[in-house]
């Protein structure tokens, strides 16, 4: 078709006719992907071969699963599942966020100490963290409130004041709280440099400019791996048996398998429940990444485009489908153009 | 030109003075020792090739970037530093946010908050920092707006606005905080050439109603018609200074008519 080259590159090659051809649809024959198919064909065959195989070796015990699915004992742990994951997500959430901040404090006293317990938290695992909490009452046997070395105002013993429960949320958040805060303080240091040197010209303080203008301006930036982090939190309430505290689902599953020296169905059980939960959460995350995602790509073809924001984010995305299946979309590609400072009219 | 008067009140103090100041990132000496003295309502405008100093120079006048040698005052008050006993004493933060609020800044790139409306970047600093009422607040903010010719994009956000608009809404925020001198780091740098005028435009009202600034720029029409004084700079120096039409018109030193030959 000889068109006239719109853009006008090659317009010494095709001679001006008058008016343009109108352009018609491309007809072409779809280009084939036959390995596709096999393997596609492949691999279904080879899992309902497993599944086939699976339905019918009792060592897997599908009428115990049926049983056991909705045993009350085990929804009861479900649900004590989720009460860990909420109030450790919503403390840890609320101590990352002052750690993170404390960090970039110009203050070097209020930073050290920020730095110290994240290189105390995130640097010893979490199973040996929430053992020690467990032990708690052995190293400090009362919580005395008062002056040192003067009778306290207040005094009660550490058993009665804190449950396993409390222990157990206590453990999971001081440990989530090191994560968060490096995750909020990614947030923070991708708000342009311009944003707090024009609050800090209006005379706002220090803590004025990281409240009203830093801190909103950063959620974009962790949202996203904060969805992940919940989803990681749930599964890594399984290790609250270390306490003890056996009330969560993965610890009641396994006592009931004592009983029954079956452990196998409620193994599937409790993955069954985790799995139905991780999925829900990965739906909410689903969406909550593409709200985000498509309010950057709204600021970058934006002319007052923040460049170092939209670079994380996309930075971030990836990670997250990484860590889980497959379930999360990779980001919108709604971002026309050049990332970073394109738009740096 | 030194009994100049804003408001009726006569004043010998100029509202910047500065006396050899020096600044240096590590090794590298951005600023060395410029000496100058803005009065009460006189427009200046500086100018030179980038890197000369021009932005960091206006960046020390509001304590964004600290001195490393000479002083500064504004308004008679020493910037980022007490002084008593013939001994320095470095500002606690709070100390220096209070002399910035008397000094407005209107950056390059804006710098609106972007997550909030036009309306709502105007009332921030007044409301948090003033702690003013907010029924007050938004009846000034709103009349700031419309002297920028924005009154109808009150609740548009940053985002849905041009950059011209943009930086109209920036210099009324500036303004919110009723400063008595005013800092315009090349306010028009980043605009479209079309969108340049009407920045400068407000730009020209406030020079009119006297207010003091000093304005980073590259447009020498701008220098020419509204500055009371030009300020060449060059590699940390001042070159050249005087009155606009004359260092336009005449460049004495070899560097201000080099840099004039390219730029007009």
């Amino acid at each position: 078709m000889s068109t006239t080259n719109v853009n006008g590159h090659a317009a010494a090659a095709t001679p001006p006719r008058g008016e343009p051809a109108p352009s018609e649809p491309i007809k072409a024959i779809r280009l084939r992907h036959p390995w596709r198919v096999v393997f596609a064909v492949l691999l279904v065959a080879i899992f309902a071969w497993f599944v086939v195989d699976a339905a019918f070796r009792p060592a897997y015990d599908w009428p115990s699963v049926g049983k056991y699915l909705f045993d009350r004992r085990i929804s009861m742990a479900a649900l004590v599942t989720i009460e860990l994951t909420v109030f450790s997500m919503v403390i840890a959430i609320i101590l990352g966020v002052i750690l993170a901040v404390m960090r970039l404090s110009p203050n070097p006293v209020v930073k050290s100490v920020a730095w110290f317990y994240l290189w105390i938290f995130r640097g010893t695992p979490v199973y040996v963290q929430l053992t020690i909490w467990g032990l708690i009452s052995l190293i400090y046997t009362s919580i005395d409130i008062g002056l040192p070395f003067m009778t306290p105002w207040i005094s009660f013993s550490t058993n009665a004041a804190l449950n396993t429960f409390t222990l157990a949320v206590i453990g999971l958040a001081l440990n989530e709280a090191a994560y968060m805060a490096e995750i909020v303080r990614a947030g923070l240091l991708s708000v342009d440099k311009g944003q707090e040197e024009a609050s800090v010209a209006l005379g706002m303080s220090w803590s004025q400019t990281m409240t009203r203008v830093i801190l909103p301006q950063s959620m974009r930036v962790i949202i996203p791996p904060t969805g992940n982090e919940v989803i990681s939190m749930l599964k890594t309430t399984s290790l609250v048996t270390a306490v003890p505290f056996s009330l969560e689902l993965f610890t009641r599953s396994r006592d009931i398998s004592a009983e029954t020296f079956n452990p196998i169905p409620l193994l599937i059980v409790a993955s069954i429940w985790y799995l139905f939960f991780t999925s829900i959460l990965m739906v909410g995350q689903y969406f909550l990444e593409k709200r985000f995602s498509r309010g950057v790509g709204d600021r970058q073809t934006d002319k007052n485009d923040v460049g170092t924001g939209t670079g994380v984010i996309t930075g971030v995305v990836p990670v997250v489908g990484a860590g889980q299946p497959t379930v999360i979309a990779p980001p919108k590609t709604d971002n026309p153009g050049a990332p970073g400072d394109g738009g740096a009219r | 030109m030194s009994d100049t008067t804003v408001g009726g009140v006569a004043s010998d103090v100029p509202m910047v003075l500065a006396e050899q100041v020096t600044k240096s990132f590590g090794s590298h000496e951005v600023l060395k020792g410029i000496t100058l003295e803005v009065k009460r309502g006189e427009v200046m405008c500086l100018v030179g090739p980038s890197g000369s100093g021009k932005s960091t120079f206006l960046r020390c006048i509001n304590h964004l970037e600290v001195l490393s040698a000479g002083r500064l005052s504004v308004d008679g008050e020493l910037i980022g530093y007490r002084e008593a006993n013939g001994k320095l004493y470095e500002m606690a933060p709070k100390e220096a946010a209070k002399q910035r609020r008397d000094i407005g800044m209107v950056f390059q790139r804006f710098n609106l908050f972007p997550h909030m409306t036009a309306l709502q970047n105007v009332m921030e600093a007044p409301l948090r920092v003033k702690g003013l009422p907010k029924a007050k607040v938004e009846s000034s903010a709103r009349d700031l707006l419309a002297r920028v010719g924005l009154a109808d994009r009150a609740d548009y956000y940053p985002a849905h606005l041009s950059g011209g608009q943009q930086q109209r809404v920036a210099i009324a925020r500036a303004l919110a905080m009723e400063p008595k001198l005013m800092l315009f780091d090349e306010p028009t740098s980043a605009l479209d050439p079309e969108l340049v005028g009407e920045v400068l435009d407000v730009m020209k009202g406030l020079a009119k109603e006297g207010m003091t600034m000093i304005v980073v720029t590259h447009e020498m029409g701008f220098a020419r018609e509204v500055a009371d004084s030009l300020v060449f700079m060059d590699a940390g120096v001042v070159v050249e200074s005087g009155l606009p039409s004359e260092v336009l018109a005449n460049p004495r030193h070899a560097r201000t008519q080099a840099f004039l030959s390219k730029v007009l």
